[in-house]
């Protein structure tokens, strides 16, 4: 609740009114149908897996992934990948061991590596650091209908990519990418009170996906949209991996405690009837 | 302990006899749970049991987190992602403790808005009001103490706003500050004495809530009438009361377990809803976030703190006449804590001798447009502080002031209240008297 929100440190701290962050830039977020949506939702594992394979042969060249263990690729309710599958996979990351103090292949008790290129930002929590929906006017009402929107941004961003607008100047640093707000801004695309004129912003990562990038074992035809939506998909579960439990867990909560107020909603109006109908009775 | 009469433990047995001649714990147990109960409670009263269920749901989910949790600027934020991956139910257990420190201020909000409107802060429960705000502002210590130990981005920034506030007090300001944090910046030191004290203030908590609960034993519960109980005879008493166990705890629970079906729906399905996506961001001091936003639950201060700026009267007339010493900044703080301590002033702010508002016409109309303000606050503090923002929350916050300070004593001279029933019987029956009232 509440997201879009607040003022700069420094200014929260001396009180005064943060300007420049307010007039912020808007991201453009495609609300996309994904299979964990809502309490019935569940990961489709296929697609995760085919998430993990564009994940493997794109992300993984700059972007590292620390809190999620290796094994974890095998657990159920995620890709559940078999065994020897996640030992193969996992054998063909290099870590570093300090007890022989040599790198060596990682086995499935290791994590992901961790961040290999400077400045690309772990994905281990990338679909739950972002949200996509906001609003509307602070409130954060939005997400309570479409979610967080995490993987969404996710997808956006990853379709995101588009020819510059014309009042960029064409040397103007980064690609332009119509979801990513927190990027540069050429000041040619405000209008005299500062706002943008055009959704996202300019990011310092190049288009990573353009279709085709990867060749699906599923028959998958591997359009940018698709693969956008698997990777998406995948970080999504790489973020929440019990996602299922929890929802198993809620569901079950929510069920029994909905049976115990029933009965204790009879008991208690058994208890009162001969207080409240005292007169009658 | 009750001063309404009542029956009291009698030892039957020639164990229970010994025991009770050595340590009456079980006749204390049993006063406590049996005391005499205004029978016309309404559903507003079910939040206390709410609040002490929050209390244990928040200690013993707490407690198995401490265990998995390591208190460490470089290890704090991968304990936590170790809790949600690999400790078994780690996961659930985090969103509920997560999401359990929401329930506990949305019931202690409607616990204290309840108080206010029927007058419960009012003679002779004052001791229960004052110790009542002692553990809201503990609440929010602890709560916000606690935010800071998963380390994540707003973890940080938000610890560092809010000790960077204990800085603008002048002369002292930026020796207390040091002297909280451990350091000159929120670091490993914070970190630590934070997670210390998160551990440690519950506990100071519960015992204040056992004072809480002693005390409004002692003058018996507030009631929708604000009508005392009859206490000339235990017949009397009878006729005005029920005894708590089993009338008012069944229907305490009945109500616990609704709010549980909700509680469980919130943290298995949005679990995240309530919380910001850039704590899942480890910190970074080298990083500020573009927006930093407390918790919803200090939203209304935190409006309040920043609606005095330099530019408003009162700011610039106590900057002026105290030197320069209070400046905008140490205004907001004294305006925050002071929203805070004008309403535990209540019991001798408000005036009027009728204590329920519900035989007050005027007071209603001021306590609804409180309660409205309440929630507009709310709303301000989560946005940014530019355009049309900062007047609404200018103006709150002078309602807040107002309310405690100029209606509540105004009021109890101009208001003439409406007839109150004579008795709470009386009340009660009017209600359920016949018998084709169906039950609540």
């Amino acid at each position: 609740m509440f997201k879009k929100t607040g003022i700069a440190a420094f200014a929260a701290l001396s009180l005064s009114a943060g300007g420049a962050l307010a007039a912020g830039a808007e991201g453009h977020i495609e609300d996309v149908a994904f299979s964990f949506e809502g309490p019935f939702g569940t990961f489709d594992q296929i697609q995760l897996q085919r998430g993990l394979m564009v994940y493997t042969q794109v992300c993984a060249a700059c972007h590292g992934m620390q809190y999620v263990p290796l094994r974890t690729l095998g657990d159920e309710g995620g890709p559940h990948l078999p065994q020897d599958q996640v030992f193969a996979y996992s054998a063909q990351f290099e870590v570093f061991d300090p007890e022989i103090d040599d790198f060596r292949p990682a086995k499935p008790t290791d994590h992901f590596p961790a961040v290999t290129s400077a400045g690309a930002p772990d994905l281990s929590l990338m679909a739950k650091k972002r949200a996509g929906f906001h609003g509307p006017y602070g409130t954060g009402l939005a997400q309570l209908f479409k979610g967080m929107g995490g993987p969404e941004y996710i997808y956006s961003l990853m379709v995101g990519y588009h020819e510059a607008p014309e009042c960029a100047p064409e040397d103007f640093p980064g690609s332009y990418n119509a979801a990513f707000t927190a990027g540069g801004f050429p000041d040619e695309c405000k209008d005299e009170h500062g706002h943008h004129t055009v959704p996202g912003s300019w990011t310092a990562m190049a288009q990573p996906l353009w279709g085709d990038d990867v060749e699906y074992d599923d028959g998958t035809v591997a359009t940018l949209e698709q693969q956008a939506e698997d990777v998406a998909a995948f970080l999504m579960w790489a973020a929440e991996p019990k996602m299922m439990a929890r929802k198993q867990a809620g569901l079950t909560g929510v069920i029994f405690l909905t049976v115990l107020s029933v009965l204790l909603y009879l008991t208690n109006k058994r208890l009162w009837a001969p207080i409240k109908h005292r007169k009658d009775s | 302990m009750s001063g309404i009469p009542h029956d009291h433990y009698e030892p039957t047995s020639s164990g229970a006899k010994w025991l009770h001649s050595r340590l009456p714990i079980v006749g204390l147990l049993y006063d406590t749970l049996m005391i005499p109960t205004p029978r016309n409670l309404n559903w507003m009263w079910i939040w206390g049991i709410v609040l002490t269920f929050c209390l244990a749901l928040q200690i013993v989910t707490g407690i198995i987190l401490a265990m998995h949790y390591t208190p460490h600027v470089d290890l704090a934020f991968a304990s936590v992602e170790h809790i949600m991956r690999n400790v078994n139910g780690g996961h659930f257990l985090r969103y509920l403790h997560m999401n359990g420190a929401s329930l506990f201020f949305f019931a202690v909000y409607l616990h204290i808005f309840r108080g206010l409107y029927y007058g419960s802060y009012k003679a002779p429960r004052e001791v229960t009001w004052i110790i009542g705000m002692l553990i809201y502002v503990l609440m929010m210590g602890t709560a916000f103490m606690g935010y800071v130990l998963p380390w994540g981005q707003m973890s940080f920034w938000g610890a560092t706003v809010i000790t960077g506030l204990f800085g603008a007090i002048p002369l002292v300001g930026d020796a207390i500050q040091t002297w909280l944090l451990g350091g000159p910046a929120v670091d490993n030191p914070t970190l630590n004495r934070f997670f210390s004290l998160h551990y440690l203030l519950p506990f100071v908590i519960a015992a204040l809530v056992v004072l809480h609960i002693w005390a409004f034993h002692t003058t018996g519960n507030n009631n929708p009438t604000g009508v005392e109980v009859r206490r000339t005879s235990r017949a009397e008493a009878e006729k005005d009361t029920v005894p708590f166990w089993p009338y008012f705890v069944i229907k305490d629970l009945f109500a616990l377990a609704v709010i549980m079906v909700v509680f469980f729906a919130i943290v298995g399905f949005m679990p995240n809803y309530l919380g910001h996506p850039d704590n899942y961001i480890e910190a970074n001091p080298l990083v500020t976030p573009a927006h930093i936003v407390p918790e919803w639950y200090f939203l209304p201060f935190y409006a309040i703190l920043r609606a005095f700026t330099g530019d408003v009267w009162v700011v610039m007339f106590f900057n002026w006449i105290t030197g320069g010493i209070i400046d905008a900044k140490f205004f907001g703080v004294i305006a925050m804590f002071g929203a805070i301590i004008v309403m535990a002033l209540a019991p001798w702010l408000d005036t009027s001798s009728v204590r329920s508002g519900r035989y007050r016409p005027m007071f209603k109309w001021w306590f609804w447009l409180f309660a409205v303000n309440f929630v507009v606050l709310t709303w301000v503090g989560a946005m940014p502080a530019e355009g049309i923002y900062p007047y609404i929350a200018l103006m709150g916050s002078a309602y807040w002031f107002a309310y405690f300070l100029v209606i509540l004593p105004l009021l109890g001279v101009i208001e003439k209240p409406e007839p109150q029933p004579a008795t709470i019987e009386e009340d009660f029956e009017a209600h359920y008297g016949q018998a084709q009232t169906p039950a609540e």
